[in-house]
């Protein structure tokens, strides 16, 4: 009885559709239990667009997204995973019509954002731009928040950064928001990521820590030892990959021998080259020895 | 004469729009256009070669380690180390890939294509014991429908048992996939996006204890792919058998070849692969694959003229948004220039062709067991069946794989990285031939060119005016309610369009796509 409904519409813009095949990896609660069950008792997450998975295409799944906007104005959430071409006035991505005019996915973000709730940006694209603006940003892509201040939106926004971020992210930021209200100001890092995933740096819960601080370092993949030298982001990165793992916990970056690249930090991929050593200057003060 | 646009076309991967002139309730010309344009070969030039292995991945989230390979084949070829992979990097990028591949290719079937044949609403009956089950006719009581509504409407012929059980297996499906893609990072690191493959091999070295866990994971997706998937595969196709005569296309396919079998040989077209390269069409004879024939035609893109006709090494993006006659920022990929597709139907008939035992046994008792001829799988059906069977193919191959691993034994091989060089990077991915090339100067990426199946099979018209495959495959198909047109969207997703794969600049709005308006 009494189940409370929160509308969520998924909008894609500049991205890859890394961030939804990872929410696909989801494991407590599962994929099935986000789509169709209580996510959470007596709150239910009702997935009204989602371009991958719905059901209708053209002209009625764009309804979808009108409708939802008039109906349930305050009270959607809505997710935006890419980035936003804005060049030439954001013709480099498209999406249905409304009101017969065609429609920018800029313009789907403005007219949808202002209504919402609360904005999530998911993913390093929709967060701070991530690949499709690095240099040169062939399209003018923005993040969210840039395409928000611009428009003057004062919706809430919360940014859950990592190409792609670890689905324990969104869950977590969505039921934190069903459980207890959007998030307060103390809960939000400077970037707006929720502490609670963001608050630490790979390097300082890194199971290679130890090799860093007595200096032995890997000099190829696959060496004992710490992956600074061959270009690790682990110091300048926040995110908790190393205890929360990925994919139902089997390993994450650094567990299979490979580097942190950065992906929840602004400016990924502009931070490289990624083979290469961190400039010290870059380090924050708990990497420096 | 009336217009049939689709956009956005759903359950695929990316924005595509999909026209179709419809006359006499058939389909008289059809024109696809991608909708996002990212430009990520121009974000490569410049940057560190190895960048391009971290970055091309970031093509697509739903096929990032066939990137990948592709990338690592590419580097190891410029940085002259193709022939020096040690075996137990080759054999842990060919787990990856397959790994990825199965799990993949079970998203395609249930969570993408089953959605057209499968009615979900109908559970709102449903008087069985199933938790599962109940908890969607729950879900489907409290009146909020989304994602499943709105949909089309109409043509769905289960029955209802064995509607019910498919809507059973698309919640399972989920799970399975998932267990995939966790196959895939125990030896990657993370998916998607994974970080274990590299120029000169993976990051990692095996291990007893993830090879033993890899084989028992594998065994819970064989007994899906065999007692769920396939069988599924199979009802579905009975039930809508005249889609065996739908989405013919083009009829010349075209493979590259996958799953490296060996590690000496330098040249990819010559190197053993457990999918073979190669060409047939529905005359199944077998040709060999030179990749040298590859072109990229722009006749009706919004390129310049200039480049048109060009081997994908010398490819070039020159944009031309008021060309005349354009009407798609996909370029047009051509072999010999011929229209060719490209994907899993590809491989299992280029193989079935080429003789290739595992496949032409399992073509062969498949055919026999359903009836059909193998020039019926050129059709909608026949594209979600050579998705399965080639899936039951890899995850058959893969124990063997696994155990030809060499624990504690090198992964990965050291390089010099040179001031100039060329290379080439060829693979099977999940949705056909992937090809990437790069040139080197002063060390640092000079150009890239990425080639992938979705700009194959969803091209537009070339330089010869000759349609692509998906254009091939819509026209001429009868439409029997054009305001649920399912049809169109069934051969669409037949073909697992990745357009975030394909695109390298968006179609404006209101652009001619040719004769018809987009509006």
């Amino acid at each position: 009885m009494g189940t409370k409904e929160y509308p969520a519409i998924w909008l894609q813009a500049a991205g890859c559709t890394g961030c939804s095949v990872s929410l696909l990896n989801v494991i407590n609660p599962s994929i099935k239990n986000l789509l169709v069950d209580e996510v959470l008792p007596g709150s239910h997450i009702n997935l009204r667009y989602h371009p991958t998975v719905m059901a209708g295409a053209g002209e009625p799944a764009i309804e979808v997204l009108i409708d939802t906007s008039r109906e349930k104005k305050g009270g959607y959430i809505l997710i935006v995973e890419g980035a936003i071409p804005t060049a030439k006035g954001g013709v480099h991505g498209v999406v249905g019509e409304k009101d017969g005019k065609p429609m920018t996915i800029q313009a789907w973000v403005e007219t949808l954002s202002r209504d919402a709730l609360a904005v999530i940006a998911l993913g390093s694209c929709a967060a701070f731009g991530g690949i499709p603006a690095a240099q040169p940003n062939p399209t003018e892509c923005r993040p969210v928040s840039e395409i928000l201040q611009a428009e003057g939106i004062k919706t809430p926004y919360i940014n859950v950064p990592g190409c792609a971020p670890h689905p324990d992210w969104f869950v977590g930021t969505v039921a934190s928001i069903l459980l207890s209200g959007l998030p307060r100001p103390d809960d939000l890092d400077e970037y707006r990521r929720p502490k609670a995933f963001y608050g630490q740096t790979i390097h300082e819960n890194c199971p290679r820590r130890a090799y860093y601080d007595e200096h032995k370092f890997a000099k190829k993949f696959g060496d004992p030892g710490c992956n600074y030298e061959l270009g690790c982001r682990g110091p300048i990165t926040h995110a908790d990959c190393p205890l929360r793992l990925w994919n139902n916990k089997v390993s994450w970056c650094v567990g299979c021998g490979a580097t942190c690249i950065g992906c929840t930090e602004p400016g990924f991929f502009d931070i490289a080259p990624l083979y290469e050593k961190t400039s010290e200057t870059a380090l924050p003060e708990e990497g420096l020895k | 004469m009336g217009k049939i646009a689709i956009d956005p076309v759903t359950r695929i991967e990316g924005h595509l729009k999909i026209e179709a002139v419809v006359d006499g309730g058939k389909v008289k010309e059809a024109k696809s256009a991608g909708m996002l344009f990212r430009g990520l070969e121009l974000i490569m030039r410049g940057r560190d070669p190895r960048d391009a292995q971290r970055i091309t991945q970031r093509v697509c989230g739903v096929c990032p380690t066939s990137h990948s390979t592709a990338a690592a084949l590419n580097l190891d070829s410029a940085f002259d180390i193709a022939d020096k992979i040690p075996d137990n990097g080759r054999i842990m990028r060919n787990l990856i890939l397959g790994a990825a591949h199965i799990a993949d290719h079970i998203l395609h079937f249930y969570h993408l294509v089953a959605l057209d044949y499968v009615d979900v609403a109908r559970l709102a009956k449903y008087e069985g014991s199933s938790p599962a089950l109940n908890s969607i006719k729950d879900f489907i009581s409290r009146g909020e429908l989304g994602p499943f509504v709105p949909r089309y409407e109409g043509d769905y012929r289960l029955a209802d048992d064995v509607n019910e059980q498919a809507v059973a297996h698309y919640v399972m499906a989920f799970d399975m996939r998932r267990k995939g893609q966790e196959m895939a990072a125990m030896l990657g690191g993370k998916m998607p996006h994974n970080m274990g493959i590299m120029p000169g091999g993976v990051t990692s070295t095996p291990t007893v204890d993830v090879m033993a866990s890899l084989l028992w994971r594998l065994k819970e997706l064989q007994e899906f792919v065999d007692n769920v998937y396939l069988p599924d595969v199979v009802t579905v196709a009975q039930t809508y058998s005249d889609y065996f005569e739908i989405g013919h296309g083009c009829g010349n396919l075209l493979a590259y070849g996958s799953y490296e079998l060996d590690g000496k040989e330098a040249d990819l077209s010559k190197r053993k692969r457990f999918f073979r390269a190669g060409t047939t069409s529905t005359s199944l004879k077998f040709d060999q694959f030179d990749p040298t024939r590859i072109t990229e035609e722009v006749k009706h893109s919004w390129y310049a003229d200039s480049i048109s006709g060009r081997h994908p090494s010398q490819g070039d993006v020159v944009p031309d948004e008021k060309k005349k006659g354009a009407y798609s920022w996909l370029k047009s990929p051509r072999y010999g220039k011929t229209v060719f597709e490209v994907g899993p139907l590809a491989r299992m008939m280029v193989n079935y062709a080429a003789g290739n035992p595992a496949v032409k046994t399992l073509v062969d008792s498949t055919l026999a067991r359903t009836g059909l001829k193998p020039q019926d799988m050129f059709s909608v059906m026949g594209r979600n069946l050579a998705r399965a069977l080639e899936t039951k193919l890899i995850a058959d191959a893969m124990p063997d794989w696994i155990l030809q691993l060499k624990p504690g034994e090198p992964a990965c091989v050291s390089y010099k990285l040179p001031e100039e060089s060329s290379g080439m990077g060829l693979v099977g991915a999940a949705r056909g031939a992937l090809g990437h090339w790069i040139e080197i100067k002063e060390g640092k990426i000079a150009n890239y060119q990425v080639v992938t199946p979705s700009t194959w099979n969803i091209s537009p018209r070339d330089d010869k005016d000759q349609p692509g495959p998906l254009e091939q495959a819509l026209t001429g198909t009868k439409i029997r309610d054009e305001a649920n047109p399912f049809e169109i969207v069934r051969i669409v997703r037949a073909f697992d369009p990745c357009l975030a794969c394909s695109i390298h600049v968006v179609s404006p709005k209101g652009h001619d796509l040719g004769r018809f308006r987009v509006c």
